[in-house]
C-alpha cells in the first residue's frame, strides 16, 4: 500500500462522515467491519460493493507558474535543453511553448521524483547486465540536480558559458555527445542526464496537459491523437478516413473554458 | 504478537481472476470464504470513471495501479552462471495489484489452447522423432487434454462474455472461424469486435496466400451482454484505453465486471484488502495447511486458520509463496531434482512494422482485443520437419492503442530529437500498421525460479530469483516467424517493411509481455511438476495452487483463457475434495 492509497483510504474515511444513506451504506461497507482495533488496518468488503458516487480519485490538475523543484537556472537549462530534443518549427511549436519544463518540475517533487515506488535497496551493482534495467541508485531529482550542475560546469570549462548561453549548433553537438556517451561530465554520466531529460521531455510533450505539459494539447495535435473522448465507433465504422475533430483533454478543452 | 483469528471454511489468496470465481462457486456452496488481497479495493465506478481513467502517464508510464517494485519484485539474470539483481522498475512484464489483479488490466485476448498444446511432448516425437526435441528442454505433456477441459473453457467464456467467431462446432468447421482450433461445443457468447482498416487488408492478404484469417477472441465486449452470474457488460467503444487501464464502460471482460457483483452479494464471502499473506501454516508432520498467516496494513500480524488454502495471486507470487511455505521441494537445476519453480516459460514476441506510402489507420480507435489473427503457423498446425524447431505462434494484425508518450512510431534510423524525429512522428503515425507473431516458449533445465540469496522485500523475506533467457529453439521460431509476418505486410501493400527479430537476450527492459507461466506445474508425475491434474499441491491436499504457474510450457497464445478453463476444471474437483478429503490422485 503506497502514501496515495493510504492517503485516499483516510479520505474515504473522512467523506463517510457524512450524513444520510450514503454514509450508512459505507460503514455497511467497510468501517463497521474492520477486523483490528489500531487503525484502519484493512479494509473489510462483504454483502454489498462499497460503491459511492464520484469517488473516483482525480489527480490534481498542475497550476503553471513558478518553480517547486528547479532553480531559476535548472530551469532555464532544462527549457533550452527539452526545446532542442522538441524544437518549435514549421510543424508546430515546441517543448518549451508546450510547458515541458513544468511537467518536469512537478513531476520532480511527486512519488516519481524519489523513485518512491520503485525497489531502491542496496547492494547497487557496479557492473550490471544491460539486461537487468535500471541499477543506479540515484532518484531522478537527484540526477537533474546532480546532472545539470556537472553540464553547467562542463559548459563553463569548455565554452566559459552557460548551457543556455550556446547558440542552437553548439547545443545540439552537445545533446548529440550526451547521448552517444562520448562527452564525458564532471563527475555524472551525461547519458543518463540525457535519457532523464529526453524520456520527461517526451512525456511532457505527450501526456494530459492536466500534468502541466501539452499545453492546448500541441503534442497530440501534432500527430492527430483526439485524446479522452473515449468513444471511436464512428471512426471503426469509416476506415482509411481522416479524423477531424479536435482532441479533447481530462479537463475538457479551450473551447469549453470562458471566452 | 500474532492475532488468532476465527477459523474459516477456504482462505484465498489473492482476489483476481481465478480467487473470484473459485470464492464465488464456493461462497454460494454456503462455505465461509475469506480472500486476502495485498492490494487495494478496486471497482469500477469508484476508480475508473471516465473523467479520469483515460491517463496515459499516470497509468500505462507511472503504474499507478500495479504491484509496486518497493513492495515486491524480483530478481534477475540470464542465466546461473551470472548473478542476479532486482527489477527495481517494472520492464518486460508488469504484475497487477489489488482486487482484479492483472485481470483487472489486462488486454483481454482469451484463446483456448490448441488440442496438440496439451500432449505436445508425445506428439511432436509420435510425428517427427525424438531428434526434433530442443538441447535441454523439460517440455512434457498436460496431465489434461483438450477435450476434459472443453466445458471449463466454454464456461469462463460465457461468465466473461467473450466476443468471437466460432471456427469448429462439435467437429464441422465454420466459415469466418479458426478452422484449426479444438471443437468447442458452442458459439461465442457475443459476437466478434469490428475491426479497423489494417485488419481488413490483413484479411485480404492472409486469405489471398491461403492463410485463414479470423477476427481474435475477446473479452472486449462488442454488444450488451448478462452472464450466467447475472452480472451485465456493456458494448466496447474502441476508446484505446485498455491494457494497463480499467475499463470505464463496463466493457472490459475482469473480475470487477464479471464476478464481484454477484460474489460480494454472498453473504458467507469476505474480502480483506491490504492484507498480505506471507506464509501457508503446515501441520507439525507438512501434510496439511493449517491456514495463513497475513500483514495487515498497519502492520499486524495475523493469523487466519482455514480448511483449505486456495493459491490465487499472480503466476510468479504462487510460486513464490509455495517456496517461502516449504511446500513441494525447491527445484535445483544442477542436480534436475526439485520441482517448485521448475519449468519456468515465457513468451516470444516478433513481427514486422508496414509503412504505407499514405493511409489513415486511426491507431487510437482501438481495443485490446481488437485484431484479426491466423492460425497457420502455431503449435503444429504446418509441417515442423524442415525447419527444426518446436512450437508455434498466433499471427496477428491488430491497434490495441495509439496513446502517444508510448506510441509514437518512427521509421528505422530516425534520429531520437529534434525536428528530423519531430516531422517523423507526425508523418509515421497514421501510416504504420504491424504484423505481430506471439509464440509459444518451451520448458527448459535453465530457465527456472527460486529465492535470491541476497535481495528482500520489506518484510525481509527473501525476493524471488528469475534465471530466463530465449534458446535457440524459441529464437529459431520467432524469427521464422518474423518473416511469415513481414510477407503477409508486404502483400498488404506496404511501401516498405522492417523485420522484428526476437530480442535476444532476454531483458527486463523494454516493455514485452506479461505472459509469466510455469513454476508451480500440473503434471502426471510428482518428481516433475508440483500439483497434480487438479491443481492439487502433490505434498498437502488441502492446497490447491490456481493459475498460470501450473503450465508445464506456454504455448502461442495468451493465458487466460485456459487460467480460466484450468480454474472451472479444478472446482470440479474441490467439489468432489469437499465430499471426501484427501489427495484427488495418489502418488
Amino acid at each position: 500500500m503506497g502514501p496515495t492509497d493510504r492517503s485516499r483510504e483516510a479520505k474515504a474515511l473522512r467523506r463517510g462522515a457524512g450524513s444520510g444513506s450514503s454514509r450508512r451504506a459505507f460503514l455497511l461497507a467497510t468501517a463497521a467491519l474492520l477486523v483490528t482495533g489500531k487503525g484502519v488496518s484493512a479494509r473489510v468488503v462483504t454483502k454489498v460493493l462499497p460503491w459511492r458516487p464520484n469517488e473516483a480519485y482525480p489527480v490534481t490538475p498542475v497550476v503553471p507558474g513558478g518553480y517547486l523543484f528547479f532553480t531559476a537556472n535548472e530551469a532555464a537549462v532544462v527549457e533550452a535543453f527539452a526545446e532542442r530534443l522538441i524544437p518549435a518549427d514549421e510543424l508546430g511549436p515546441g517543448a518549451r511553448q508546450a510547458g515541458v519544463t513544468t511537467f518536469i518540475d512537478r513531476q520532480l517533487t511527486g512519488p516519481y521524483g524519489g523513485h518512491d515506488w520503485l525497489y531502491m535497496e542496496g547492494p547497487f551493482a557496479q557492473n550490471p547486465l544491460p539486461t537487468q534495467g535500471l541499477q543506479s541508485e540515484l532518484t531522478p531529482r537527484q540526477q537533474y540536480r546532480n546532472g545539470i550542475a556537472a553540464l553547467e560546469a562542463y559548459c563553463k570549462s569548455s565554452f566559459s558559458r552557460s548551457f543556455t548561453e550556446l547558440d542552437a549548433g553548439e547545443q545540439d553537438k552537445l545533446i548529440a555527445g550526451l547521448e552517444k556517451g562520448e562527452v564525458q561530465l564532471p563527475n555524472f554520466s551525461g547519458k543518463m542526464l540525457f535519457t532523464a531529460i529526453h524520456t520527461n521531455t517526451v512525456e511532457g510533450f505527450f501526456a494530459d496537459p492536466i500534468y502541466g505539459g501539452n499545453r492546448d494539447m500541441v503534442g497530440w495535435k501534432l500527430v492527430g491523437f483526439p485524446g479522452t473522448r473515449y468513444d471511436f465507433r464512428d471512426v471503426i465504422d469509416r476506415p482509411n478516413q481522416a479524423y477531424t475533430l479536435p482532441p479533447v483533454s481530462m479537463q475538457g478543452r479551450p473551447a469549453w473554458g470562458e471566452r | 504478537m500474532v492475532r488468532r483469528l476465527p477459523r474459516k471454511d477456504v482462505v484465498i489468496v489473492g482476489l483476481g481472476w481465478t480467487g473470484s470465481i473459485v470464492a464465488y462457486e464456493l461462497a454460494r456452496l454456503g462455505l465461509d470464504v475469506v480472500a486476502l488481497e495485498r492490494g487495494p479495493w478496486r471497482d469500477t465506478a469508484s476508480d475508473f470513471n471516465i473523467g479520469t481513467a483515460p491517463d496515459e502517464l499516470r497509468y500505462a508510464v507511472r503504474h499507478d495501479i500495479f504491484l509496486r517494485p518497493k513492495q515486491e519484485t524480483l530478481t534477475m539474470r540470464n542465466h546461473p552462471s551470472q548473478t542476479a539483481l532486482p527489477i527495481r522498475k517494472w520492464g518486460s512484464f508488469l504484475p497487477g495489484n489489488g482486487v482484479g489483479g492483472a485481470g483487472l488490466h489486462w488486454n483481454g485476448q482469451t484463446w483456448r489452447f490448441l488440442p496438440d498444446d496439451f500432449r505436445i511432448r508425445s506428439h511432436m516425437i509420435e510425428r517427427y522423432g525424438a531428434g526434433i526435441m530442443p538441447e535441454g528442454n523439460q517440455i512434457q505433456d498436460w496431465p489434461v487434454s483438450y477435450d476434459e477441459l472443453e466445458p471449463h473453457y466454454d464456461r469462463f467464456e460465457q461468465v466473461a462474455g467473450i466476443s468471437g467467431k466460432a471456427g469448429n462446432i462439435k467437429g464441422t468447421i465454420q466459415p469466418g472461424g479458426n478452422p484449426f482450433e479444438g471443437a468447442r461445443a458452442r458459439e461465442y457468447p457475443t459476437p466478434p469486435m469490428k475491426q479497423g482498416y489494417a485488419q481488413s487488408l490483413f484479411t485480404k492478404a492472409a486469405t489471398g496466400m491461403g492463410l485463414h484469417p479470423f477476427p481474435r477472441p475477446s473479452g472486449n465486449i462488442s454488444s450488451a451482454y448478462t452472464n450466467p452470474y447475472g452480472c451485465s457488460m456493456a458494448p466496447c467503444t474502441y476508446c484505446g484505453f485498455c491494457e494497463w487501464f480499467g475499463c470505464a464502460n463496463y466493457s472490459k471482460s475482469s473480475p470487477q465486471t464479471c464476478v464481484l457483483p454477484a460474489l460480494v452479494r454472498e453473504p458467507t464471502f469476505e474480502a480483506r484488502t491490504d492484507c498480505e499473506v506471507t506464509k501457508v501454516n503446515l501441520s507439525a508432520d507438512g501434510k496439511m495447511a493449517t491456514g495463513v498467516t497475513y500483514i495487515d496494513a498497519a502492520g499486524e500480524e495475523c493469523e487466519q486458520p482455514g480448511d483449505l488454502v486456495l493459491v490465487c495471486a499472480f503466476s510468479l507470487f504462487n510460486v513464490r509463496l509455495l517456496l517461502l511455505s516449504g511446500i513441494g521441494k525447491p527445484y535445483d537445476p544442477a542436480t534436475g531434482e526439485g520441482v517448485v519453480g521448475r519449468n519456468y516459460a515465457y513468451q516470444t514476441g516478433s513481427g514486422a512494422s508496414a509503412f504505407f506510402e499514405d493511409a489513415k489507420f486511426n491507431p487510437f480507435a482501438a481495443a485490446g482485443s481488437l485484431g484479426v489473427a491466423l492460425d497457420d503457423y502455431n503449435s503444429d498446425n504446418f509441417d515442423h520437419g524442415p525447419h527444426g524447431f518446436v512450437g508455434g505462434a498466433s499471427i496477428t494484425s491488430a491497434h490495441t492503442n495509439g496513446r502517444p508518450i508510448r506510441y509514437h512510431p518512427v521509421p528505422p534510423g530516425t534520429p531520437a530529437w529534434g525536428s528530423a524525429w519531430k516531422k517523423a512522428v507526425k508523418d509515421t503515425y497514421q501510416r504504420v500498421t504491424y504484423v505481430g507473431a506471439q509464440g509459444s516458449v518451451m520448458s527448459y533445465r535453465n530457465n527456472y525460479l527460486d529465492l535470491d540469496p541476497t535481495y528482500k522485500d520489506p518484510l525481509g523475506r527473501p525476493l524471488m530469483r528469475m534465471t530466463f533467457d530465449y534458446q535457440p529453439n524459441e529464437q529459431k521460431m520467432a524469427n521464422w516467424m518474423a518473416e511469415r509476418c513481414q510477407e503477409i505486410a508486404k502483400a498488404m501493400g506496404a511501401k516498405t517493411t522492417q523485420l522484428n527479430r526476437l530480442r535476444v537476450p532476454w531483458s527486463v527492459v523494454p516493455y514485452q509481455t506479461t505472459h509469466n507461466t510455469g513454476g508451480a506445474v500440473m503434471g502426471s508425475d510428482p518428481n516433475t511438476s508440483v500439483l497434480n491434474r487438479y491443481l492439487q499441491s502433490w505434498d498437502v491436499s488441502n492446497v490447491f495452487v490456481m493459475g498460470a504457474s501450473a503450465f508445464p510450457q506456454n504455448a502461442g497464445y495468451n493465458p487466460t483463457g485456459t487460467v480460466g478453463a484450468l480454474t472451472y476444471w479444478s472446482l470440479e474437483a474441490i467439489f468432489k475434495y469437499l465430499k471426501s478429503p484427501g489427495a484427488l490422485v495418489s502418488r
